[in-house]
């Protein structure tokens, strides 16, 4: 199997930028990374399907229709993409709503671990 | 009566179909809160049923494959009913089933004006049918489908009622789901590059030709999407901040269900591509550091959903410990060990959720002298406690000695460690259990710190977080009776597991004989003839 080195280095860069999005800790951006993160994935399955240009009608393990591209990764490619953006709209719902709650979008510390570790300084004010 | 093995195929797309039309059926009846809890609870039983069935014909006559819609088996849809995944099937059809009365008991009780259990059943059934579809995937494909299901379920009932604490954990709970399954869909695209196949029969076979360098490489990827979802360390931390802030019986079956999956993902894959034993040690270490780092997470808590959350964690890596010793007698205890974490695991958070309503609050700073106040709340809680820390002769004890067992036999160094680490996170658990009695049914209430206050309402889908003093409640001390009902079922269920050690365990081991000869497997999906 031969594949794109351009499709490879765009699918590396989208995975770079979209973990560093998601390492954020505003709610948009970190939608935004997630998203990023997914396309790089539909096109990694999309790059194993095949060379780009070809019909897709049968499977790769197929050896008498060498001009033809994967139908299942493409398949596969439909129902992640759905799956993605259902999920990007309730992740949008959840951002709207904690903006409404919070005024703002970030994700906080658990507070129950906050005072944990608070409780744990006033036993022990020397460590 | 003899049950013909023909009505195997018949039965085996039910358990997903089932639920996914009673989610229908209660979407449309949204607005009569009392036939939705009826359309819910029939259809619950009706997959309780069926599971029970799948279980009998699949003990009897092995694993079988279905072929749903009529290709035939690389390229159509497969469903596979082996002991294993008939075993997990009626297992968490009967915790959905006894929850969901739990449930049923908290909202009819509390009239339920205010609380959106219109939304709250249909997802419950689609969390059942999402859960279902994992167990029963023949293909790779298929359980993500199926792992994705029953996560945008867990999204929305996490997130019921949509308060500031339920966003903040919902949004890093999704986040985390995300990126595994991303993880998930990475490895399902190299392993579709290497192989050209998903059905998981076909690329046990294909497998074995591809160099395994490929091999390593593929399954190392969908370890880690499915070490998230178990919740194995390192990939656990996620699990016991998002868990807790859930309505009880979301967190009951969340906790007992949804890493277990994760954890049969795991076995399933690990036994038909690796019968040769690469990644044991790293499960093996891994299984330790889960034990360890979780039961003294849990000993730090004081809010008891939060402890019995790290417990949660801890007690995976008795699974994976199972796993790693690749072993016969090691996938036996860990097969008849997830069977008794998720019966025990659910009781104890339902006795948490009785608990909440008992003292008005689960916090281990605020309640006490509950053993006064109810003692069968504290039969309920205790039950569960012991069995989950290992007191013969519960079934806690019996999956532990054949874990402890097999690492003996199994005999490396490694094993002896984690024999050892098994033994020292038993006795924390204990620990950790004990600090929950001591504290919440022995001490008098007036001597916790912040005994006096308590939450202004009985929580049930939505939490009221303000607080108000214990004195103006009147209503503490009032345990609905299904809710109460429910709860005794599940630690009965969980006694039976002692009484009815030897067959289950029988069950298990013939499982686990199955699960170690990967032939079974690929002979009952591909037919004999090799491809």
């Amino acid at each position: 199997m031969s594949a794109n080195l351009v499709l490879l280095i765009t699918i590396g860069a989208l995975t770079a930028c979209g973990v560093y999005l998601l390492l954020e800790r505003v709610v948009s951006k970190m939608l935004l990374g997630m998203i990023l993160l997914g396309n790089a994935v539909n096109l990694l399955i999309l790059t194993m399907g095949g060379p780009d240009g070809r019909p897709p009608v049968l499977g790769s393990s197929d050896t008498s229709h060498d001009g033809m591209a994967d139908p299942l990764a493409q398949a596969m490619v439909l129902t992640a993409i759905v799956i993605t953006m259902g999920l990007a709209a309730f992740v949008l719902a959840l951002a709207y709503r904690s903006y409404m709650l919070t005024t703002t979008e970030d994700v906080d510390n658990d507070p129950e671990d906050a005072q944990i570790a608070a409780r744990r300084e006033r036993e022990d004010p020397e460590q | 009566m003899t049950l013909s093995p023909d009505l195997l195929p018949t039965l085996a797309a039910l358990p997903v179909l089932v639920p996914l039309l009673g989610a229908a059926a209660t979407l449309v009846f949204g607005r009569r809160p009392r036939l939705q809890a009826m359309i819910s609870l029939s259809a619950l039983s009706c997959v309780l049923v069926i599971s029970a069935l799948l279980l009998y014909l699949a003990d009897r006559d092995g694993t079988t494959a279905v072929q749903v819609g009529g290709w035939s088996s690389p390229i159509g849809i497969t469903l596979v009913v082996d002991r294993l995944s008939a075993a997990m099937l009626l297992v968490s059809a009967f915790v959905l089933l006894v929850v969901s009365i739990y449930g049923a008991g908290q909202n009819i009780s509390d009239g339920g004006e205010n609380q959106p259990t219109s939304i709250y059943r249909p997802t419950y059934l689609v969390l059942t049918a999402g859960v279902a579809t994992a167990f029963l995937a023949g293909d790779l494909f298929n359980l993500f489908v199926g792992f994705e299901v029953l996560l945008v379920a867990s999204f929305v009932l996490l997130t019921v009622g949509a308060t500031e604490e339920r966003i903040r954990t919902g949004i890093a709970y999704v986040m985390v789901s995300m990126v595994s399954s991303l993880i998930f869909l990475i490895g399902i695209g190299i392993t579709y590059a290497a192989t050209g196949t998903l059905n998981l029969a076909q690329l046990a076979v294909r497998l074995e030709a591809t160099p395994s360098g490929v091999r390593t490489a593929c399954y190392a990827v969908l370890l880690v999407a499915f070490g998230i979802k178990a919740a194995v360390f390192p990939l656990s931390s996620w699990l016991p901040d998002s868990y807790p802030t859930a309505p009880a019986p979301v967190t009951a079956v969340f906790a007992g269900l949804l890493t277990k999956v994760g954890v049969y993902a795991i076995i399933r894959t690990h036994t038909l591509w690796f019968p040769d034993g690469a990644f044991d040690d790293i499960l093996l270490v891994c299984g330790l550091a889960t034990m360890l780092v979780g039961i003294l997470g849990a000993i730090a808590q004081t809010d008891i959903r939060r402890l019995l959350s790290f417990t949660l964690v801890s007690h995976i890596g008795y699974m994976v410990f199972g796993i790693g010793l690749a072993t016969t007698a090691g996938l036996t205890g860990a097969v008849f060990y997830i069977a008794h974490h998720i019966l025990v695991q659910t009781a104890l958070f339902l006795a948490v959720g009785l608990i909440e309503r008992q003292a008005g609050s689960v916090s281990l700073r605020r309640i006490g002298g509950l053993a006064a106040a109810s003692p069968l709340l504290g039969v309920l809680f205790l039950i569960p406690a012991l069995n989950l820390g290992g007191i013969p002769p519960f079934s806690g004890f019996i999956g532990k000695v054949a874990l402890l067992e097999a690492g003996a036999a199994e005999g490396s160094v490694l094993a002896w460690v984690l024999v050892g680490g098994s033994v020292v996170t038993s006795l924390l658990t204990l620990y950790a259990v004990a600090r929950v009695w001591s504290k919440a049914f022995w001490r008098p209430r007036e001597e916790a710190p912040e005994g006096h206050l308590t939450a202004a309402k009985p929580p049930t889908l939505v939490e009221d977080s303000t607080d108000v003093y214990y004195e103006d409640r009147t209503d503490p001390g009032r345990m609905p009776v299904l809710m109460v009902l429910a709860t005794a079922g599940l630690v009965t269920a969980g006694l039976a597991l002692t009484v009815l050690a030897g067959p289950i365990l029988g069950i298990a081991e013939r499982a686990a004989a199955d699960l170690d000869d990967p032939s079974v497997y690929i002979g009952a999906v591909l037919g004999s003839e090799p491809r």
